[in-house]
C-alpha cells in the first residue's frame, strides 16, 4: 500500500499542536462515553484524527462563518462515531464543553447521532449510507453558484455495503466534483467482525477508481500524513476525491486496538482508569519527542 | 374517470410544469431533480429552457432524495420528481431522514401517484405514500384536486419553509374552482354551497374529488344535500373544516386513491372520534386485497370510486343512519 510521505513543509510545531489535540479528543472521547454509559468508542478512536486535521488545519469552518454558506462544509456520515465530532466541535467552540455532560440524558440535543439541534452540525445522519448523497447535492450547489467550498464526509468502511454509497459516488463522478472529499475510516471491523468476513468489499481502490474518483491512500492516524495529503486537494482536476485512511478501530487505547467488541462496548472503571494513565503516557512521549511547548 | 358535467383541463403534470417554467425564469436558485423521470413528469420542456436547473440523477431514487436534501442545504429551491411509487417506498428512508428529520426543505413531487399506471400494476402503484408519510414528522402533503389547486400550491412550494410532498396523477383533470377561489395549504375548500345542514360530508383528495362532486349533483337530484370538500392538504389537516363539515351533516364519506388503511379516511375517523363528533362514517379507497388489474378507471369504478359508486354508498349509508 503506498502511504503518502510525511512532508517536510508542515512545521514540527503544527504537528505537535495536532497530535496533542488528538490526546486531547480522545481524552474527552472515552470521558463521555464512560460517563453516558453508551457510545461507540471504538470507530470514534479510529476517525478521530481525520476529524482533527479537517477541523484544525484543512476546513474553513467556524462557529463564526457556520450560519454563511461560502465555507467549507463537514458531513458525518459514519454518524454513530458522534462522540468523536462532539470532541473536536466542542474544542473548536462551537459549544461550551460542559454541554457534553447531558449527552444522551433527558431532552438532551447531545444524542447518540449527529443532528442539527447541535451548532456546527449541518446534516442529521446515524442511518447509513446517507451522508455522501447528501454531500453531492451539496457540492453541485457549491459548483453551480461557481463557489469555491468544498464538502468533507467521513464513511465507514462498514457503511460501504450501503448500495446508496455506490449510487452517490456514480452521481459524484457524473457531475465532476472535484470540491467533495469522501474519506473512508478503513478500520477493517464492524459490530460483526472483520468488515471482509462480514462481506467482502475488497478491492475498495480498484473499486473507486471505477467509479471515477481520484483515490488516495494514507495512515488515517498520522495526523502528518494526512494534513500532507488533504493540503493537495483536489487531487485530480474533475474528479471527486477519494481517501482510503487506513486506521485502527479504538486507536490509542491498548487494549480497545483492533477488538471489534470496542465498536460499542463500554470501558468499566479499572479499565477507564488505565485508558487515562496511557493517554498521560502519550502526552507524556509527545513532551519527549518535540519538548515542552 | 367519469368526468361529465365538467370542464376538462389539462393533466396537473403540465401544469405544475408549465407553471414552474414561469418561476424559474426570475429565480436561478429552483431546481428539477429527475430519476430519469423528465418526461414522465412533463419536465422536458424545463429542461430545454433552463438546462442549469435540472439535475438529472438516473434511475436512483436514494440518492435523488439524498442529493436533493444537500442541494436545499444549500439554499435551492428543489423539486424533486419521480414517481411516486418509488419515491415514497424506495427513498422512504432518505425523506424521512435526509428531508424530514433534517428540516431540509425539499419539495417532494410524487408523479402518476395512487393508481395512474393502471394495468402496469402493483410495482407502479402508490397506494402506501399517505399513510407511510403521515407517520414521519415535518412533512406537509397536498394532494391537488385539479388544475388551479396544482398552479396554486406550486406557486406556495417555491417559498415554502418546510419540507412538503405533492402528490400529481397522470390524467387530464377537470376544472373545479374558479380562478378567484382562495387556496391555502392546509385549508379544505369546499365546492358546494355552504348550508346549516347537510345530509352528507364528502371529503375527498387529489383525482377523487371530482367524482365525488359528481355523486354529490346526482344525490342532490334525489334531494340529498351534501357538503364536498377538496382537503388537497392531509398535512396541515383542517381540523376546522372537517369538525363543521361532519357536525352540520347526517353521515360522512372520505374518498381517495389510497389504501383504506392509513390515509384519508383514518385520519378523518380519527379526527372526529377524538373530537367527539360521531357520525356513521365510510372510507371509500383502495380494500386491503391485491388490487383488481385495470385502468385507473376500471379500478375506481371497481372499488366504487366513482359518481355512481360514491352515490351508493351515500344511500345506503342515509338508509341505515334512517333506520336506527
Amino acid at each position: 500500500m503506498p502511504l503518502t510521505p510525511t512532508p517536510p513543509q508542515l512545521s514540527l510545531e503544527k504537528i505537535r499542536l495536532l497530535e496533542s489535540k488528538s490526546i486531547l479528543y480522545r481524552r474527552i472521547i472515552l470521558k463521555m462515553i464512560f460517563m453516558a454509559g453508551a457510545g461507540h468508542t471504538g470507530g470514534s478512536l479510529s476517525c478521530v484524527d481525520i476529524l482533527n486535521v479537517l477541523y484544525n488545519h484543512i476546513m474553513n469552518i467556524s462557529p463564526q462563518n457556520f450560519l454563511e454558506v461560502n465555507r467549507d462544509h463537514y458531513i458525518h456520515s459514519k454518524g454513530h462515531s458522534v462522540e468523536a465530532l462532539y470532541a473536536v466541535l466542542a474544542d473548536k467552540d462551537f459549544f461550551p464543553i460542559e454541554l457534553l455532560d447531558s449527552i444522551e440524558k433527558y431532552a438532551s440535543d447531545f444524542i447518540g447521532h449527529p443532528t442539527r439541534s447541535v451548532f456546527g452540525i449541518e446534516q442529521n445522519t446515524g442511518a447509513l449510507g446517507h451522508g455522501l448523497s447528501v454531500s453531492v447535492g451539496m457540492a453541485l450547489a457549491a459548483k453551480k453558484d461557481g463557489r469555491h467550498d468544498r464538502v468533507f464526509t467521513i464513511m465507514g468502511d462498514g457503511e460501504l455495503t450501503e448500495g446508496s454509497v455506490w449510487e452517490a459516488s456514480a452521481s459524484a463522478a457524473h457531475y465532476h466534483l472535484d470540491n467533495l472529499v469522501t474519506i473512508i475510516d478503513r478500520n477493517t471491523l464492524q459490530i460483526t467482525g472483520r468488515t471482509e468476513n462480514v462481506l467482502a468489499m475488497e478491492p475498495l481502490e480498484e473499486k473507486f477508481a471505477a467509479f471515477g474518483y481520484a483515490v488516495r491512500h494514507v495512515d488515517g492516524n498520522n495526523v502528518a500524513q494526512l494534513a500532507a495529503l488533504l493540503e493537495n486537494l483536489p487531487f485530480e482536476a474533475g474528479k471527486p476525491n477519494l481517501v482510503l485512511a487506513h486506521t485502527v478501530k479504538g486507536k490509542g487505547i491498548s487494549f480497545m486496538e483492533d477488538q471489534f467488541q470496542w465498536h460499542h462496548r463500554l470501558p468499566t472503571d479499572a479499565e477507564y482508569s488505565v485508558a487515562l494513565r496511557e493517554l498521560e503516557q502519550a502526552e507524556k512521549a509527545l513532551e519527549k519527542t518535540y519538548g515542552h511547548q | 374517470m367519469v368526468t361529465n358535467n365538467l370542464p376538462i383541463g389539462k393533466t396537473n403534470l403540465d401544469i405544475f410544469a408549465q407553471t414552474l417554467i414561469e418561476l424559474a425564469a426570475n429565480d436561478h436558485d429552483i431546481l428539477v431533480v429527475t430519476s430519469d423521470s423528465r418526461g414522465s413528469g412533463r419536465v422536458t420542456p424545463f429542461a430545454e429552457k433552463f438546462p442549469e436547473q435540472i439535475v438529472e440523477i438516473g434511475i436512483a431514487e436514494q440518492n435523488m432524495v439524498g442529493v436533493s436534501a444537500g442541494l436545499a442545504s444549500a439554499g435551492k429551491k428543489v423539486f424533486t420528481v419521480s414517481p411516486a411509487c418509488f419515491l415514497t417506498a424506495r427513498a422512504l428512508e432518505q425523506i424521512k431522514n435526509d428531508v424530514a428529520y433534517s428540516d431540509q426543505p425539499v419539495k417532494i413531487i410524487g408523479i402518476s401517484a395512487g393508481v395512474s399506471y393502471g394495468a402496469l400494476g402493483t410495482t407502479h402503484h402508490s397506494l402506501h405514500d399517505f399513510a407511510a408519510l403521515q407517520a414521519i414528522n415535518n412533512i406537509d402533503i397536498v394532494a391537488p384536486a385539479d388544475n388551479f389547486e396544482t398552479v396554486q400550491v406550486i406557486q406556495a412550494a417555491v417559498r415554502y419553509p418546510r419540507p412538503i410532498y405533492i402528490r400529481f396523477g397522470k390524467k387530464a383533470m377537470p376544472n373545479l374552482h374558479s380562478s378567484d377561489t382562495h387556496f391555502e395549504i392546509g385549508k379544505a375548500i369546499q365546492l358546494t354551497p355552504e348550508r346549516e345542514k347537510y345530509d352528507v360530508a364528502l371529503i375527498a383528495i387529489g383525482e377523487t374529488v371530482a367524482p365525488a362532486f359528481l355523486a354529490s349533483q346526482a344525490l342532490l337530484e334525489k334531494g340529498i344535500n351534501c357538503c364536498v370538500l377538496s382537503l388537497h392538504s392531509l398535512r396541515p389537516f383542517d381540523e376546522a373544516a372537517v369538525q363543521q363539515a361532519a357536525e352540520r351533516s347526517k353521515a360522512v364519506i372520505t374518498v381517495e386513491e389510497h389504501s383504506v388503511n392509513g390515509g384519508l379516511g383514518s385520519r378523518v375517523a380519527s379526527f372526529l372520534m377524538q373530537a367527539g363528533v360521531f357520525r356513521p362514517l365510510r372510507i371509500v379507497g383502495i380494500p386491503d386485497e391485491h388490487t383488481v388489474t385495470g385502468s385507473q378507471g376500471e379500478i375506481f369504478n371497481h372499488y366504487g370510486i366513482s359518481p355512481q359508486g360514491i352515490s351508493q354508498t351515500a344511500l345506503r349509508l342515509l338508509k341505515k343512519e334512517a333506520e336506527q
